[in-house]
C-alpha cells in the first residue's frame, strides 16, 4: 500500500525559483520533532533537492562519506520518490548548518535517520512537477503519472521532463500531503547501482582533507607530549627556525605548532624541536597498572543493568556451571588518512576543510574557541579517508584553528601516522567476568555478564552517567536477544585518563565478543552444539534466528571441513540490524590463526544498495578480524607503546579470506549497515579456533603464544 | 635548495627542492599532484605507490634525488580518461570504499600486470600484501585485478 503523509507547510524553508533556477526544495522534519537551534533556521531540514532548467537533479548530502556510500545511497532515497532518471543524478556535500538537522555520521544511522525525511522531500517535489505539468495541460494531477524524470498524461501520450517543469513547478503550492511508494514501486532501491563516487576515486581527482589546497596555505605539523595529558613548559625552536622553509613555530593547547612552506619542511623542523615537558599526572600509567584496576573493580560493587528471573541466584542450581574472564584492549581506529584539517582564520570569520564525521560539532566548539557566531565557521566536509568513529572529534580541527590564527594565513595541519596512532581517541579496553550454568538437559538456565570497561560518555560529558550506570557500555547484553531463564547483566565503570571515543561498533565490540564466546563454552560444557544451542534461544527473535539458520546452511554448518580446520558461529543484532557469521579457521604449528572462510548472513531491513550492503559487512568482517588478530593499544610511562603499522599491523590481502554476504529479504525498516558486521566476526573466528584446536581464547588479540 | 628534473606522467617538471626530500611530498605540495596519498611515511602501507619505471616504489621514502631521470607514473598518470583496464575493472566491481589507498592499489596492481599479465591469486596476495586498505578492499581488489587480466588478454584497452 502506498502511503500518504503530511507535509506541513510551515516546515519548508523556502521554495523558491525561476525558469533558470530551477526547482529548490528544502524538507523539514515535522515540527513537533525539531528543536530550534537558532533564531534564523526554525526548523530542521534533512535534505536538499535542486533540479535545474536540464532536469539535473542535486541531491545535498548532510552525511559524511567515509567509504559506506551515503553520496550514492541518500540520493537513491530521494530521486527513487521523485521518479527521477537516476542518470541525471548528482550529489553535493553540504556544509555544516542547523538547518541539516544533525550531520554527526556514526551509529549506522546515515540511511535510518534520512529515510522517511529524504523520501517525502522527494514525493512533496513530484507532486509539484505534477501539479506543475497538470496545469500546463489542463488536466487533473490524479490523470498524470510520472517515470524516468518525466511527467506523462498517458491518455493523451503528451509528456513533460523534469527540466522543462522546474520552473514552473517552482511556482505552485506546496502539497498537504505526499504519498509514498509502496516498496513494490521502488525503482533504484533495493538495486546494485553504481557508486557516484567511485570514478573520482579511481583517478587521483578525489579530494580527501590532505589534498585540499587554499591560496597562500601554510603545512604545519604539531610536536605533542609523548605522555597523555603532558603539557609544554618551555621549547627552544632555534635548530626548527634554521630548517628551510620553516617559517613559524607557535604554541598552542596541544604542543608546538610548527609552520612551514611544504609538509616535509614542517616534519623536519619539528624533529628539530627541543620541548621540556610538563608530563602531568599520567607520566606512570602503564597497561599493567590498569589492568590491575580492572580486576580490582570487577570484585567491587557493580550497577545492575538487566535481571531476568532470579539472576545469578540461581547459578546454584544448574547441572554444569562454568565461569571465565574475557578481555579486549584499547584499540585505534587507525584510518588510512591520519587526522589533517585546513583552515583560515580571519577577522571574525573561520573556514575550515575538514575530513570529519561531526561538522557541526566542529562548528560548535570553533566558534566558542573564537568567540563567534556558529554561522561565521564555515565548515567544509572533505571526503574521509576512514572514520570509524575516530574523526567525531575536533581535536584536529582545532590544531588548525590555533595555528591559522596565531601565523595569519590559511594553514593544513597534518598527522603522521605516529602521530594518528599515539594521540588518538581510542576503543576502550574491556574486562568481563562470565558465569553461567547449563540444566540437566543442556539449555542454557543462567547467565551473569559484569562489563568493565571505561565509559566513553561519561567521559565526553562528564556527570552523565548516573548511579554508575551507563546503558550504552553494556550494548549488545542489556538487550540480550536470547531467551535465557535467569540473566544478570552488570556494569563496573572503570575510567582511565586514556582519551575514548566510539569505534566501529563501539561497544558491540567488546560485549557480543566475550558473551558469544562464552555461550560458545556453555553449549560445550552442556555437550551441545553451538548453532543449536543458540537458535533454541531465539524463538523471540526470529530475525536473528533467521540469519542464524542462513549462515550456518550457506556455510555448511555440520558438514566435514578439511583436517585441522574449524568452524564458529556468533550471531548479534545492532543498529537496526541482524548478523550471523560462521567463520572457518585453521590454527599453524607456530600459533598463526588463518581464516580460510567467513559466512555472514545479514536482514537489516529494507535494502537500498545491495551491493554496498555487501560491501560493508566484507569491510566489517575484515575490520573485525583485524581487531580479534592483530591490534593491540597499549601504555608504557603515560604513553602510547604503538606507533606505525609495524607495531600496530593490521590485515593484509594474503591474510584475507573468503568471504560470502547473504542477504535476508526484508520489508522491515531500514537498518544500519555500516557496524553490525564487526560485532560478530571475533567471537566467530575464536569460537572456530576451539573448534579447531580445542583451546580457549579469552584475551584479544590472539596470539600465537596461546596456541601453540 | 636543488633544481632537479622530473619526468611525471610523460611531463617533465623542474622543482626546487633538496635532493633528500621524499618524491611523495614534491609530489603533492611541489608539483600538485595530490592523488598520491600519504598513509605511513615509512614504506608500510602502500597508500604512496607509485610507478618508476614501471615498478611499484613507496614514494614517502624514495629520494626524490634518486627519481631524477626515471620515469614516474602517479594515478593522475595511469590513464587520461579512466580507460586503464585495471580503472575499469576498479569501477565495475565497485573496489574502492573510502577511497584514500586506491591510488597505491591501483599502481601495485598495475605493477604487476606488467609483470604477470594473468596473475593467480597467490601472486595478486603477494604482489599486493605491502598495500594496506583499512576499509577491507581485499577481496573486491582480487576480483577487479583478475577482470582487468582477462581484459588484457582480449587485447581491450591500453
Amino acid at each position: 500500500m502506498a502511503r500518504v503523509v503530511k507535509v506541513d507547510r510551515r516546515d519548508f524553508l523556502k521554495v523558491t525559483g525561476a525558469a533558470g533556477a530551477g526547482l529548490v526544495l528544502g524538507f523539514a522534519l515535522p515540527s513537533g520533532l525539531v528543536r530550534a537551534t537558532e533564531p534564523e533556521a526554525p526548523f530542521q531540514p534533512n535534505a536538499w533537492l535542486s533540479i535545474d532548467s536540464k532536469g539535473r537533479v542535486t541531491v545535498w548530502v548532510a552525511k559524511s562519506e567515509m567509504g559506506q556510500g551515503v553520496r550514492t545511497s541518500l540520493p537513491m532515497i530521494l530521486a527513487d520518490e521523485l521518479d527521477a532518471d537516476w542518470s541525471f543524478v548528482s550529489f553535493h556535500p553540504a556544509i555544516a548548518d542547523p538547518k541539516y538537522g544533525n550531520m554527526g555520521t556514526g551509529g549506522s544511522t546515515s540511511v535510518r535517520r534520512s529515510w522517511a525525511p529524504l523520501r517525502t522531500a522527494g514525493a512533496t517535489a513530484r507532486a509539484m512537477l505534477v501539479a506543475a505539468a497538470a496545469a500546463t495541460w489542463g488536466v487533473a494531477p490524479s490523470a498524470c503519472g510520472t517515470e524516468k524524470g518525466r511527467v506523462i498524461h498517458a491518455k493523451t501520450g503528451r509528456s513533460l521532463s523534469y527540466g522543462e517543469l522546474a520552473g514552473k513547478a517552482a511556482g505552485m503550492a506546496v502539497p498537504a500531503s505526499a504519498e509514498l511508494k509502496d516498496p513494490d514501486r521502488f525503482t533504484l532501491i533495493g538495486k546494485p547501482l553504481h557508486r557516484l563516487d567511485t570514478p573520482e576515486k579511481v583517478d587521483g581527482k578525489a579530494i580527501f582533507g590532505l589534498d585540499v589546497r587554499v591560496p597562500g596555505m601554510l603545512h604545519a605539523a604539531v610536536l605533542r607530549c609523548p605522555v597523555l595529558g603532558g603539557k609544554v613548559k618551555s621549547f627552544d625552536a632555534d635548530k626548527t627556525r634554521a630548517v628551510k622553509g620553516v617559517k613559524h613555530v607557535v604554541q598552542i593547547d596541544s604542543g608546538v605548532s610548527v609552520v612551514a612552506e611544504t609538509t616535509w619542511a614542517a616534519l623536519k623542523g619539528r624533529e628539530a624541536l627541543s620541548v621540556v615537558w610538563d608530563k602531568g599526572p599520567n607520566a606512570d600509567l602503564s597497561s599493567e597498572a590498569i589492568h590491575k584496576m580492572f580486576e580490582e573493580k570487577a570484585k567491587g560493587r557493580a550497577a545492575v543493568a538487566r535481571k531476568d528471573g532470579r539472576g545469578l541466584d540461581a547459578l546454584p542450581e544448574a547441572a554444569k556451571k562454568l565461569e571465565a574472564v574475557y578481555e579486549v584492549p584499547f584499540l585505534s581506529h587507525s584510518p588510512m588518512e591520519p587526522m589533517d584539517c585546513v583552515a583560515r582564520v580571519e577577522k571574525g570569520r573561520c573556514e575550515i576543510w575538514a575530513p570529519t564525521q561531526n561538522p557541526q560539532w566542529a562548528q560548535g566548539d570553533i566558534a566558542k574557541m573564537l568567540g563567534i557566531s556558529k554561522k561565521d565557521v564555515i565548515v567544509h566536509t572533505t571526503l574521509l579517508g576512514g572514520g570509524f568513529g575516530r574523526r567525531h572529534l575536533p581535536d584536529f580541527v582545532k590544531e588548525a584553528v590555533q595555528t591559522s590564527k596565531a601565523v595569519g594565513s590559511p594553514v593544513q595541519v597534518t598527522w603522521t601516522r605516529e602521530d594518528d596512532t599515539r594521540h588518538g581517541s581510542f576503543r576502550p579496553a574491556s574486562y568481563h567476568v562470565l558465569k553461567g550454568g547449563v540444566d540437566g538437559k543442556g539449555h542454557l538456565s543462567v547467565l551473569g555478564h559484569r562489563v568493565v570497561a571505561p565509559s566513553i560518555s561519561e567521559q565526553l560529558w562528564p556527570g552523565s552517567v548516573k548511579n554508575g550506570l551507563d546503558d550504552s557500555a553494556v550494548a549488545g547484553l542489556i538487550d540480550m536477544p536470547y531467551t535465557i531463564p535467569n540473566l544478570l547483566v552488570e556494569y563496573v565503570m572503570a575510567n582511565t585518563p586514556l582519551p575514548i571515543i566510539w569505534w566501529r561498533s563501539v561497544y558491540h565490540s567488546q560485549n557480543p565478543f566475550a558473551n558469544e564466546c562464552f555461550i560458545d563454552e556453555l553449549a560445550a560444557a552442556g555437550g551441545r552444539d553451538p548453532f543449536e544451542f543458540r537458535r533454541e534461544m531465539l524463538a523471540k527473535d526470529q530475525r536473528l534466528k533467521k540469519v542464524l539458520e542462513l549462515a550456518a546452511e550457506k556455510a555448511g554448518w555440520g558438514k566435514p571441513l578439511p583436517k585441522g580446520q574449524g568452524r564458529g558461529i556468533a550471531c548479534c543484532p545492532g543498529f537496526g540490524s541482524y548478523v550471523a557469521q560462521v567463520a572457518e579457521v585453521s590454527v599453524g604449528k607456530d600459533g598463526k590463526v588463518r581464516v580460510h572462510r567467513v559466512t555472514c548472513a545479514v536482514d537489516c531491513g529494507i535494502v537500498v544498495n545491495p551491493d554496498t550492503v555487501k560491501a560493508q559487512m566484507e569491510s566489517a568482517i575484515v575490520f573485525g578480524l583485524s581487531a580479534a588478530l592483530k591490534e593491540a593499544i597499549t601504555v608504557k610511562n603515560g604513553g602510547i607503546e604503538q606507533g606505525n603499522f609495524d607495531t600496530y599491523p593490521m590485515l593484509r590481502i594474503d591474510e584475507m579470506p573468503r568471504v560470502d554476504v547473504h542477504i535476508v529479504k526484508s520489508r522491515e525498516a531500514v537498518g544500519g549497515i555500516g557496524e553490525p558486521g564487526v560485532p560478530p566476526s571475533a567471537p566467530a573466528v575464536v569460537n572456530a579456533i576451539f573448534a579447531a584446536t580445542g583451546k580457549r581464547v579469552r584475551r584479544l588479540p590472539v596470539r600465537p603464544a596461546d596456541l601453540v | 635548495m636543488a633544481e632537479l628534473k622530473l619526468m611525471v606522467n610523460g611531463t617533465s617538471r623542474t622543482v626546487d627542492v633538496e635532493p633528500d626530500t621524499p618524491l611523495l611530498w614534491v609530489l603533492r605540495d611541489t608539483v600538485g599532484l595530490t592523488g598520491t596519498k600519504y598513509g605511513c611515511g615509512e614504506g608500510l602501507c602502500g597508500s604512496c605507490t607509485v610507478l618508476v619505471d614501471g615498478e611499484a616504489v613507496r614514494s614517502c621514502v624514495l629520494p626524490v634525488g634518486q627519481a631524477v631521470g626515471h620515469k614516474i607514473v602517479t594515478i593522475e598518470g595511469l590513464s587520461k580518461d579512466r580507460s586503464h583496464p585495471l580503472q575499469k575493472a576498479w569501477i565495475e566491481d565497485e573496489v574502492p570504499q573510502c577511497g584514500y589507498c586506491q591510488s597505491g592499489q591501483l599502481l601495485a596492481a598495475a605493477s604487476l600486470l606488467e609483470r604477470k599479465p594473468r596473475p593467480t591469486d597467490a601472486d595478486i596476495d603477494e604482489a599486493m600484501a605491502d598495500v594496506l586498505c583499512r576499509c577491507g578492499t581485499y577481496q573486491r581488489i582480487r576480483r577487479a585485478i583478475h577482470r582487468a587480466a582477462g581484459e588484457v588478454s582480449h587485447g581491450q584497452g591500453r
